[in-house]
Formats: C-alpha cells, structure tokens, sequence
C-alpha cells in the first residue's frame, strides 16, 4: 500500500529492544554503530510493529537528535524522525481509510472498499439516498460491527488523500496549500482538535486504534514543523 | 421525549433508554410494524426510513439521536399507498417475497425527491445497500424508472 523510508542514521528507538541484548542493538552514545547495525533489522521492526493487531500506545516517540549530527544537518533528521511518527498515523486505517484515493471510502482494518457501493458524492458525504448519516450516526455504536459514528463524519475532499502516497509525496502534499486548504499551523491545529481526528483513538469495537497516542501524534507534526517541514528523499525504501 | 413520526407527535415513556434503536421504537411503542427488522446493524436496509428527508437505517440510529428530526416511513409516504413508486411497485409486481421492500421504497424515494430523473447508476448508487434476497433488482430498478416518469406526467398536468 505505501512504502517506508529509511530512518537518519541512530534513529532505531522504534524498535529498540532492551539496552545490551544480544540481537545487535546497543545503548545510546554508539550512534555509528547503532545505525549500523540497526538499519537491517529495521524493516523487520517496522514489519513486525505494523502487524499487531492490538498495539497500545506507545511510549513517547520525541527522540534526540542524533549525537554525531548537529546544525541544519541534525535539525532536518530530527524533523524526518519526527514526520515518521506523522505518515506513519496518517496511513493508518483509522486516517487512510476516509482519505482514499477515488471515489470509494475503505473501511476494516484492511482498507478493503466499503461495501454496498457507497461513493464519495459531490460534497464527500455520499451520493442520494446513500449518504454518510443513512448508518453512521452521532456516536459509536458500542455494538461490535455496526457503523461507528460521530459529529462530523465524510470523507475528506479527493485532493487530500493518503491512500498510496509515498511519504515524500504526502509530506509535499500537506505541505500544498492548494490541497491541504490550511497552512502548517492549523494543520496542527486540526490534528489536535478535530472530533473526527479524535475518533482515530476510539473507535468503537472492533477496530484497532490509531498506535500512536494523540498528544505524541500532535508532538511528531509540531516537531517536524519546528524543524522547517522536511520532506524526505524519494525512494527510500 | 417526543417523537415525530409521519406527521404526528408521539410521547414516548419516561425513562426510555435513549440508545433504543428508533426501529424498535417505531415497531413497538408507535406501532407502526411497515418498517421491517433485517440485520440490526446496518447492512441491509430493510429497516429504511426517512428522518428529515434522509434515507435512514433506524435500527441503527439511537432514539436519543433523533431529536426534533421528523421521521417518515412506509406508512406515512402516501396517506393512501398511491405514491407514485408505490403505484408502479404495484403494476410491476416488484415484490417477490416483500420483507425488504419497504426499505427500498423508502431510498428510492428519497433519490427521487433530490433526482426526479434517476440514471440506472443514479439508482445503483442510492440503493446499494438495500438487499433483497429474492433478487428483484431489475424489477426494482424498472419501476423506479416508471415511478419517475409517472411523476413528471403527473408535474406536467
């Protein structure tokens, strides 16, 4: 669905066992060898991380700035770090599957197209006779497999989606005045504010939140910010 | 709590729990029984009606959601059974075994209203999540497409 890029060189906390184990990753001060030895396994990590179904959230992701890279050079890698965390949330289901690319919403964990041919319409809340509010209702059914709800529910408009984007072309996609329709700041805001937003944390039953916590999400997106809103190199794998 | 439905103000009793599905308060306080129970979560559309003019799956939709919304179904679409969708479900003989029918009516009236002249894409659109398991689409669809140029005959008088 989408690719990841590389993490900067010692930026493997995400998936940094216990400090000393035996599987390569050491503690912090060893950047070069961290970064070394790190990078392999990472795509497994990340594999791993993405695979499991019931992900609490996390500890919090805010993360030094690499100990061997300082100035402009140390700002940017924190930044990237830091726009993980962001792709990262934006891609998942609870986002992605109401910023799709088309005109079908996803829905499940697995982003599969929603059933009953439901279409996006001429103001992202539905065609006649099958718009959103037909099942999705104010609130989260607290039945398992029934429609969730809230206050503001739709799809976001068709320049805004996430649905395979790779993380440089998402990252210069939000950073598009044009399609995002807000500049940095109140894109943190929406983050930060936005019921709808907020329903990517609960749920309802049956679906898995969003693993990053709110605040850490916000964090990531205001750090990337604070570090002038680098976008990544393509291609990294 | 009050509750308008098809035109009438229903009290409803005190202390109602307001996440009762409006179905089972349509079905079983109001009295109304046109409006059918299917699946209880939103995937058949048996359970169709109208709260202020949309197409509503109300076994889904907590009565403490509803509000000052008004609510319309089967029985309220026509006082007399003659809209024009009802008329051409008649003479088409759309229903086989009937039990979703009240729920297709209802969404193909709400497309009607807002799209007087549906395209057959129109119509798969506004009714895909109504299941029939008699499979009586092409029927549905035709009558449809006769209930809409019945109506303009009849705007055109």
């Amino acid at each position: 669905m989408h690719r990841r890029f590389s993490r900067s060189p010692g930026s493997a906390s995400l998936v940094e066992g216990p400090r000393g184990r035996r599987d390569g990753f050491v503690s912090p001060g060893s950047g070069s060898l961290r970064a070394s030895v790190a990078l392999p396994l990472l795509a497994v990590g990340l594999l791993f991380a993405s695979a499991c179904t019931e992900p609490a959230p996390g500890p919090s992701r805010e993360e030094e700035p690499p100990a061997q890279v300082s100035g402009e050079d140390g700002a940017r890698a924190a930044g990237l770090r830091a726009y993980e965390t962001v792709y990262e949330v934006l891609t998942h289901p609870r986002c992605m599957n109401c910023h799709p690319t088309g005109d079908r919403p996803l829905q499940h964990d697995d982003s599969r197209p929603h059933d009953m041919n439901v279409q996006r319409g001429p103001d992202d809340r539905g065609r006649t006779g099958m718009r959103c509010v037909a099942c999705h209702q104010q609130t989260n059914n607290d039945l398992a497999h029934r429609p969730p709800g809230s206050s503001t529910w739709r799809l976001a408009p068709a320049e805004q989606a996430f649905q395979d984007r790779s993380p440089r072309q998402l990252a210069a996609q939000l950073l598009d005045p044009a399609k995002s329709h807000m500049n940095v700041d109140e894109l943190i805001e929406h983050v930060r504010d936005d019921a709808l937003v907020g329903w990517g944390w609960e749920p309802g039953p049956g679906r898995r939140p969003v693993p990053v916590s709110r605040d850490d999400f916000v964090a990531a997106f205001r750090a990337w910010s604070e570090a002038g809103n680098p976008i990544p190199a393509e291609e990294a794998q | 709590m009050k509750l308008q439905v098809n035109g009438s103000e229903h009290v409803l009793p005190e202390g109602i729990d307001p996440r009762t599905p409006l179905l089972w308060v349509l079905r079983d306080l109001v009295g109304l029984t046109g409006t059918k129970f299917g699946c209880g979560a939103a995937l058949c559309g048996a359970c169709t009606v109208h709260v202020a003019d949309e197409a509503t799956r109300s076994c889904v939709l907590p009565i403490g959601e509803v509000g000052e919304r008004p609510v319309t179904t089967i029985e309220g679409l026509d006082p007399e059974g003659e809209h024009p969708l009802q008329r051409a479900w008649v003479e088409l003989g759309v229903s086989q075994c009937g039990f979703c029918q009240a729920g297709q009516i209802m969404s193909a009236a709400c497309l009607l209203r807002e799209i007087p002249q549906p395209s057959d894409d129109d119509i798969d659109a506004a009714l895909g999540g109504n299941i029939c398991r008699c499979g009586t689409y092409t029927r549905i669809r035709a009558a449809i497409h006769s209930a809409a140029e019945a109506a303009a005959k009849e705007g055109d008088k």
